[in-house]
């Protein structure tokens, strides 16, 4: 019975918090005059209610789980990131243009090549954040929100100019790939193989967190770097190293988007994984084994969108709302399930 | 309704110190219970102590009454009535108030605001002439003295002390609650704050309750004694009618020799003193603040003697450990350990043995938030038998890790002896047992420790100084910071004085004169 009651304890705060999410977005259109319980019905619906449904959901879930351990990871470390969106941009570019010079190999080590190019990429991009914290004291949180628009802004750049593929007029994109370079589905399902990589990715690094001799430096540095000095931990290497492996996980993601899903570099890529990874992590409570459940959760809500709007008129942005309600009812309840004062 | 007024009024007659009563208080963690239907009485106007070992559940008591956790059973009576204090707002309506043993102030800020802040009701605007002039008035009507306008940073350990008894009484508190006042302060500045205190429940204007282990507190000011033992009343009683080791015996549960006095002096130094493990040459390092603080160092420790710091705090003690732990970096100057250049890295921990007991292990030592097993780990986890597998990866063996953590447990006596426990969830003496078993587990040659018995009760205090002199004996060289002279007079082979970030006096522990320690301390050697 006691062993119940701990095994739950976890996700009471967070059944609340989807619970209040739910409530508040109910009211919030009741509010407008929406069908509120239809509404509700149309996202579980539109998330799980079919096999169609299923695979948008998983889609969208793929990347997430990958964004959300560029938050994840650092976290570990102590590091509150929240640029994953600027490395999952610089990633997708980095992929895109590495097919360019590989015409005529075989899929598999163009693959690997780009899978590369975009976790190096994505991975300093993060680990800059990191560097400028631990070498000039700059808060991680903000340096790394503003390189994340700082990418943003060298994609939609080069993506317009120099990289951009002349035949693609009205919607400007780096050259296609060629068909041989697509990443498939995965055999049985509509669902592209970023899907499993994205899976593999989070149970690889739920070990390393907790089985490795990596992973436990990295939690005594985010437990409390005055004891991890005090042990003679390279600190700063080690919030760097998490760094740059969280920041490579939201690369990648960027070049499977390019690879399996768009094909090319384009702005309809930056479709706000990045940020949408931060929510995934914080209701994983940046477990990578929470991750991949938390990810199918918000992939279903961004999938169902599309049901909303064809059934009951919903804007697009409605979904970001309950995602939005998500998140700050995750905060609240987390806070409240912490005893605000130290003992003594 | 304005506290203001409370607090003006605290002056008048009316205004007394409360009598309090607990009736049979259970509180369980879990499957532990931390007490066992426990009853005290504190008289009204009475200074009562509160005495156990680490761990007896002493913090959990008097949490128990500021409604910090609410018990499981039992209650309190407050002047005769009973109350339910389910929450630090019904304790804070009763005017029971709780001075932590960590600061809770906010050192930016000026005395005044910090008093202002505490209040906790605002206006919108605040009219600062006439709260300044309210400030004077209620300081006036309490026996400390302290600039309103001083930045708390800037304040010593013992005004600070003060500052959150101020707050207290500002809020009106008929029943002071004290959670090991002086483990901060020098012996000076604790005689000084308990000895106000102790004039204010003569007035009877004030109730205060204190968590001690220093009896020579307990029998200066006490009243009334409470004494408990894992969690249960050992006794109670008046301090006059309850000797030392009466109270010693309570405490343990078995008749004990209280140890008081020296040791060691220096003619059982004859053994021999080995070569220079520990050598620092003209070390400069600021504070946090970015001041100088130590400011052209030279120390020399070598191998089989404790050389031990004194001084009073705020003279860079503080900033030279934290260097020597590699939490600081140095500005300039040289720290050589066996002769190598020493970055406190964690491989030139292991090559030359450096260890370390810093104060407050639970902010420097330890990750709060992990479990007792792996913060015993700290110091080895990714060595064999604790890590292995291929490649440079390393699996972590926790089972190996909980394993050792069992034994050091036992060895050391910590409670809970749960390696799974949070080590946050431990009594303040039992981290430092925690701690103290990691870092004398492996072959030391170079010990830092800095005021290694805060907190303690006498039978753990005594514990740790045998095993700094077992130590010491068995080689090891060991940097002792401490602000207790007497800890200092009984461990050292050697003492320094420590003044103004140097070293302002040096002398054989047999020959040191304590009056001229006394006079460099103070900063008037010359
Ligand atoms: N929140 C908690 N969770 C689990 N155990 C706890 C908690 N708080 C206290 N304990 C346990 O209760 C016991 C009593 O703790 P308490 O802090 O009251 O001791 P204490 O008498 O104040 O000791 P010390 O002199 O070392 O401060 C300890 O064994 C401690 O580990
Ligand atoms: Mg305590």
């Amino acid at each position: 019975m006691n062993a119940v009651r701990s095994l739950a304890a976890p996700f009471l705060p967070f059944s609340a918090a989807v619970l209040a999410a739910a409530l508040l977005f109910a009211l919030f259109l009741a509010a407008q005059g929406f069908p509120a319980l239809e509404a509700l019905e149309l996202v579980v619906e539109g998330a799980y209610g079919s096999s169609f449904a299923w695979q948008n959901t998983l889609s969208r879930a793929a990347p997430l789980m990958l964004t959300a351990l560029c938050v994840a990871l650092p976290a570990r470390a102590g590091l509150v990131i929240i640029g994953g969106e600027g490395a999952l941009a610089v990633g997708a570019l980095a992929a895109a243009v590495v097919p360019a010079a590989c015409a005529g190999w075989p899929a598999l080590p163009v693959h690997l090549l780009m899978a590369a190019a975009g976790f190096i990429a994505g991975g300093a991009w993060i680990a800059l954040s990191a560097w400028l914290r631990h070498a000039r004291g700059i808060n991680e949180t903000i340096s790394s929100l503003l390189l994340a628009y700082i990418g943003i802004a060298l994609f939609n750049f080069l993506v317009e100019g120099v990289l951009r593929d002349p035949a693609s007029l009205n919607k400007p994109s780096t050259t296609p790939l060629a068909e041989s370079f697509l990443i498939g589905a995965m055999p049985g399902m509509e669902v592209h193989w970023g899907l499993f990589w994205g899976v593999l990715i989070c149970l690889v690094m739920g070990f390393v967190v907790r089985q490795t001799v990596f992973g436990f430096a990295v939690g005594v540095v985010g437990g409390n770097p005055r004891a991890a000095m005090m042990a003679g931990l390279p600190v700063g290497g080690l919030i760097l190293a998490a760094c740059f492996l969280g920041g490579g996980a939201a690369g990648l993601a960027g070049m499977l988007e390019v690879a399996a899903v768009h094909g090319s570099a384009n702005a309809a890529l930056l479709a706000g994984y990045g940020y949408a990874g931060i929510l995934v992590s914080f209701a994983a409570r940046h477990n990578p084994l929470g991750i991949i459940a938390c990810a199918i959760l918000v992939g279903g809500i961004g999938a169902s969108g599309s049901l909303l709007q064809r059934r009951i008129d919903l804007p697009d942005a409605a979904t970001l709302v309950l995602q939005g309600g998500l998140f700050v009812a995750l905060l609240a309840f987390e806070t409240l399930n912490r005893k605000g004062v130290r003992r003594v | 309704m304005d506290p203001l007024t409370h607090s003006l009024t605290a002056a008048d007659l009316q205004h007394r110190g409360a009598a309090v009563e607990a009736f049979r208080v259970t509180k369980r963690f879990g499957a532990f219970t931390a007490l066992d239907a426990v009853s005290m009485k504190v008289e009204a106007g009475s200074f009562h102590c509160l005495l156990g070992e680490n761990g007896a559940g002493k913090s959990t008591l008097v949490k128990c009454l500021v409604g910090y956790h609410p018990p499981e059973e039992g209650g309190f009576m407050v002047d005769g009535r009973e109350h339910d204090i389910r929450s630090p707002r019904d304790a804070q309506r009763l005017r029971i108030g709780m001075v932590y043993q960590h600061f809770t102030l906010a050192p930016g800020m000026t005395v005044a605001e910090n008093l202002l802040l505490a209040r906790g009701d605002l206006p919108l605007r605040i009219d600062w002439r006439h709260e300044k002039a309210a400030l004077a008035a209620f300081l006036d009507s309490t026996p400390f003295r302290l600039d309103l306008n001083a930045l708390v940073a800037d304040l010593a350990a013992g005004e600070k002390q003060k500052l959150e008894i101020l707050k207290q009484l500002y809020l009106g508190q008929r029943l002071l609650i004290l959670d090991e006042p002086t483990s901060v302060l020098t012996p000076g500045e604790a005689d000084e704050v308990l000895g106000l205190l102790h004039g204010m429940t003569r007035d009877g204007r004030l109730t205060v309750l204190m968590i001690s282990h220093k009896f020579r507190e307990v029998s200066a000011y006490g009243d009334g004694v409470t004494i408990l033992r894992r969690g249960k009343l050992a006794g109670s009683g008046r301090v006059g009618e309850l000797s030392t080791a009466e109270m010693a015996e309570m405490m343990v549960g078995s008749s004990v020799a209280v140890s008081s006095g020296r040791r060691r002096c220096a003619a059982d130094q004859t053994q021999a003193i080995g070569e220079i493990r520990l050598d620092v040459e003209g070390l400069h390092a600021d504070n946090d603040r970015g001041t100088p603080s130590v400011r052209g160092l030279d120390l020399s420790v070598r191998a089989g003697e404790i050389v031990g710091v004194a001084g009073v705090a705020g003279n860079g003690q503080k900033e030279l450990v934290e260097v020597l732990l590699g939490q600081r970096q140095a500005s300039a100057g040289q720290v050589r350990v066996a002769g190598e250049d020493y970055q406190a890295s964690r491989a030139q921990m292991r090559r030359h043995g450096v260890f370390s007991l810093p104060e407050e292990p639970l902010r420097n030592a330890c990750v709060p938030a992990m479990s007792v097993a792996e913060n015993m780990g700290l110091r080895d986890f990714d060595i064999a038998p604790y890590a292995g597998g291929w490649l440079s990866l390393g699996f972590l063996r926790r089972r190996a890790l909980s394993r050792r953590a069992k034994a050091l447990i036992e060895a050391f006596g910590v409670r809970p002896d749960d390696p799974a426990t949070a080590i946050e969830n431990l009594s303040g003496g039992n981290v430092q047992r925690a701690v103290l078993a990691r870092e004398l587990s492996g072959p030391v040659k170079l010990l830092v420790v800095a005021n290694p018995v805060f907190g303690l009760d006498f039978a753990a205090t005594e514990a740790i100084h045998r095993r700094l002199d077992q130590a010491r004996n068995e080689g090891a060289a060991i940097l002792l910071v401490s602000e207790d002279l007497d800890e200092l007079l009984e461990l050292s082979d050697r003492i320094v004085v420590m003044s103004e970030g140097v070293i302002a006096y040096e002398a054989l522990a047999g020959q040191a004169d304590v009056a001229a320690i006394g006079r460099y301390m103070a900063g008037h050697g010359h």
